[in-house]
């Protein structure tokens, strides 16, 4: 069912995946000569590994989706890519799980393409997804199973398998979201009055800008974790505001996070040491702040070229491998190097924020933007906290930080970006 | 839709835009500064774990070098020759940081001091990029040093007046720079609190970091100053021969002469007996603002611009402090009272009169050469200060001669070369004193200059600068003379 447009965008897939191969593969070596002076003994299975894996995406859009955008999966190869040397460089241990996790995050990208064959057949399932994501985004809290790491209880444990729910909750209520506001939207967007010039929504349409907040809350003040708190509230409000095109959503939005902002900074002592590391790090640089400030001198050191790989030291950065993991890649790249993962975001953000303009249905309209959001949002919150932006928020660096969860919730995100850009040019052709 | 998902893509242009902002703050615009934060000990692991080029002596024996090591670091510095060349080469620490030349030519020995532009091999091939330092001391001549002073606290420099080219840098006590260098931190940490504790204070540079009382061998300094002003010639005046001086001023106080002798006469004779009575006089006739400025000249009061890490600058008092203390003006002009020189400004006083009036710039470093003996940089030698004219220094070259010919340094003869010296015996009360010479040889056509100094020997004629002091210098500058 492949159009013309369809195979022009698997070649050039097939192209840049290539180019994206390459590079990872030249990073790795060049990082194993970095550190020991010798290529890594281990290179040329790893390089079958990631070709297979590449290989195995490429293929699988081909199958199942072979109308789609073709710049999203190589930018997700090359971010994946370039996390993996990273991780390699600073823990081999965690590298062989990333591998297996980088497996099992394009399995799942596979299986999302294959299972949904049209996106807007999950627009049905709205409900389904949206007890599968407030399950998810509270199943932490379930005594037994929850996880305390780090001081945040984000985590589950089942039996051997630990995994953050979260991670996939926010998928889950993208779908939701989409679904539920396309069929609210004339609701939501003409139930206004003008007051004094401006739009003002009825009352009773606040409810669930209340619920998604009170929700946020809950993320916040018992699973302590400020980044998904942040994340699932600010998705909420920017989808209502795509949806609505109402300016006084992004305005309550914006008081109603303010509110619990400084609710949480009143209630936490940890909301306030994230703000006191944010303003003035260097008292704080031997404890609460020596994360930030470490991860400060590692952009520093890396200057405008960087170190070169495999001859800086990142990993006297805590969590280097996760949250961190950009603060290697300042380090040992420079400049140019985080310059470059960011336009590789950015790129990602442009094509996905494409495909929702492209496509006509509202709710995969919507769908796509909010998942491009969620991208864009996440990237923003973590690079942010790293580079002493914003406060620090602990989450991870889609595609490029080490972690299960996040990996394999990222590339069923990237599935479904892909699948809705399919379904436009398959419908466009009048193929499906 | 498609209107707000286009003020969604601006909006993340702008977040994207932030982050590209903050990261040119952090990565270019405040990177000098975070790299250089006193918190952050990247750059110290850094030199640490890098190669690091090795410090010889002129003529290739290796004092400093790193070989491979198996723990964090990469590599391990060691001192083969242990306490020999401590205060020069100084020690590489992780605990206690870097000193003497280890510290000076730091970016030097790591490499960083090379500018070069992008090499693409440097990617795939690890180029040995460290420098190596020849430094111009000898290693015959401090080992020659170090033997002569012993077990005596004291201090030897000797350097060639031509160049200002340090030959030896000897003193005592020292310490072994291997045991700060050591990765260990609990015998480092050790060995540091003993050194410290330790009050001969074994870490201290005597030669060019710590100041006693020249003496008189400052009386060089008194009669450069008095030709050059024309306050005395060797012929005019000729000074009362006196067993003490009353001064002015004082209360009734009087300057008498070492061992209680009678001297006096013109300046040759004056020198040669280090005649106190005639160079007091000397100093109150000269008057607080010659001999203020003559000290100024031959260094005093300045940091000698030597490349090792902060070196003490001799003291000879202002002017205005004798505007109301003759008294205090004829002591300081035989090398008392206030005045304090370290070993290195007193050798420095030599050279000057050994090379025509000019003290030259002294420096331990002869070149620098890159991992594939390249040289880098190779020492030019330069002045630093004009004392007195070619003829002043050549009428007191003369006078010096005649001390050690038939005077008080007798003991600094070489046999076939002339030798130009001077005693000098400071005493600091309790019955001590610190003895000097200083000297330089052949006279006619100087290539070393030494001065030797030896802390708190007893007060009693026969421990003068010219019966301790001379014959270390003599045994130095044969040496050095390769007689």
């Amino acid at each position: 069912m492949s159009t013309l447009l369809g195979v022009a965008r698997r070649n050039t897939e097939l192209g840049l995946m290539v180019m994206a191969a390459v590079l990872t593969a030249g990073a790795y070596a060049l990082a194993g000569l970095g550190r020991s002076a010798s290529l890594p003994a281990n290179l040329v299975p790893f390089l079958i590994v990631i070709l297979a894996l590449l290989a195995a995406a490429h293929v699988a859009t081909r199958h199942f989706a072979p109308n789609a955008d073709g710049i999203l999966l190589p930018l997700a190869g090359l971010l994946n890519g370039v996390g993996y040397v990273f991780i390699a460089r600073l823990d081999s241990d965690l590298a062989a799980l990333q591998a297996m996790w980088t497996a099992l995050g394009v399995g799942a990208f596979v299986a999302t393409l294959a299972l949904v064959r049209r996106a807007r057949d999950i627009e049905r399932l709205r409900y389904t997804f949206a007890l599968i994501g407030i399950g998810l985004l509270l199943m932490p809290l379930i005594p037994v199973i929850g996880q305390n790491i780090n001081g945040a209880r984000l985590w589950v444990k089942l039996g051997p398998l630990t995994f953050q729910p979260g991670e996939l909750a926010k998928i889950a209520l993208a779908v939701f979201f989409a679904s539920y506001l396309v069929e609210k939207q004339p609701l939501l967007a003409m139930g206004t009055q003008r007051v004094a010039g401006i739009w003002v929504p009825n009352v009773r349409h606040f409810g669930p800008i209340v619920l998604a907040w009170a929700f946020s809350l809950i993320v916040m003040f018992w699973e302590k974790d400020l980044g998904s708190s942040l994340l699932f509230f600010a998705l909420f409000i920017t989808m209502l505001w795509v949806a609505t095109a109402r300016n006084i959503y992004l305005g309550i939005g914006l008081g109603m996070f303010a509110a619990g902002a400084l609710i949480a900074y009143s209630v936490f002592d940890h909301v306030q040491t994230r703000i006191s590391i944010l303003t003035d790090p260097w008292s704080v640089a031997t404890g609460a702040g020596y994360q930030t400030v470490q991860a400060m001198f590692a952009f520093a050191a890396g200057g405008l070229t960087g170190t070169n790989l495999g001859q800086g030291s990142p990993q006297r950065i805590p969590a280097v491998s996760t949250d961190f993991i950009f603060a290697a890649i300042g380090e040992e790249l420079g400049l140019l190097g985080t310059v470059a993962v960011l336009v590789a975001f950015l790129l990602m953000v442009g094509a996905g924020l494409r495909v929702a303009m492209r496509v006509e249905s509202p709710f995969e309209k919507l769908l796509a933007a909010g998942l491009t959001a969620i991208l864009g949002l996440q990237t923003f919150i973590i690079l942010g906290g790293v580079t002493r932006l914003v406060p620090l928020t602990g989450i991870t660096l889609p595609f490029v930080s080490y972690g299960g969860s996040s990996l394999i919730s990222n590339y069923i995100l990237l599935a479904l970006l892909l699948r809705i850009s399919a379904d436009d040019v398959e419908r466009k052709a009048g193929v499906a | 839709m498609n209107a707000q998902i286009r003020k969604l893509g601006v909006v993340m242009i702008v977040l994207f835009s932030a982050l590209f902002i903050q990261l040119n703050y952090l990565q270019v615009i405040q990177a000098n500064d975070l790299n250089n934060h006193p918190a952050n000990s990247r750059a110290v692991v850094r030199d640490f774990s890098q190669p690091r080029g090795v410090i010889q002596t002129a003529d290739g024996t290796v004092i400093a070098q790193s070989v491979p090591s198996n723990n964090a670091f990469k590599f391990q510095r060691q001192y083969p020759l242990g306490p020999l060349f401590a205060h020069v080469t100084g020690y590489f620490s992780f605990t206690y940081g870097s000193e003497g030349v280890e510290k000076e030519y730091n970016d030097a020995l790591t490499g960083k001091a090379r500018k070069e532009g992008f090499n693409p091999r440097d990617l795939l091939i690890e180029r040995d990029k460290t420098g190596s330092v020849t430094l111009t001391l000898r290693r015959d001549l401090q080992e020659l040093a170090t033997q002569q002073l012993g077990d005596r606290k004291g201090a030897v420099v000797a350097l060639d007046p031509r160049t200002g080219a340090i030959l030896a840098l000897a003193d005592y006590p020292t310490y072994d720079p291997s045991s700060l260098a050591s990765h260990a931190q609990e015998p480092v940490r050790q060995a540091w609190t003993e050194l410290n504790a330790d009050p001969d204070k074994p870490l201290l540079p005597r030669t060019y970091r710590e100041r006693y009382p020249p003496g008189s061998s400052f009386k060089v300094v008194t009669t450069a100053a008095a030709l050059a002003t024309g306050t005395a010639t060797p012929t005019q005046p000729s000074y009362p021969t006196l067993r003490e001086l009353p001064l002015p001023n004082s209360g009734g106080q009087t300057l008498a002469n070492f061992g209680g002798g009678t001297c006096g006469g013109p300046l040759p004779e004056a020198l040669r007996v280090s005649c106190n009575t005639s160079f007091a006089q000397l100093g109150m006739d000269l008057g607080a603002q010659k001999m203020s400025g003559a000290a100024d000249d031959f260094g005093f009061n300045k940091v000698p611009p030597i490349d090792l890490p902060y070196g003490a600058a001799s003291n000879f008092p202002p002017a205005s402090s004798f505007a109301r203390d003759q008294p205090g003006l004829a002591k300081s002009a035989i090398g008392q009272q206030d005045v304090a020189a370290t070993p290195l400004q007193m050798a420095l006083v030599a050279a000057g009169i050994a090379n025509n009036g000019v003290i030259m710039t002294p420096h331990v470093l002869a070149e620098i050469r890159d991992g594939e003996g390249e040289v880098l940089q190779r020492y030019q030698p330069k002045p630093w200060l004009t004392a007195v004219p070619p003829s002043v220094a050549n009428q007191t070259r003369d006078m010096m001669v005649g001390v050690v010919a038939g005077g008080s340094g007798t003991r600094a003869q070489i046999p076939g070369v002339a030798v130009a010296g001077k005693t000098g015996t400071a005493q600091t009360g309790l019955g001590k004193s610190h003895t000097w010479f200083i000297s330089f040889a052949p006279a006619e056509a100087p290539q070393v200059a030494v001065a030797v100094m030896l802390e708190d020997q007893p007060s009693a004629n026969e421990f003068t600068g010219g019966a301790l002091a001379a014959p270390i210098a003599q045994a130095v500058m044969r040496a050095a003379l390769s007689l």
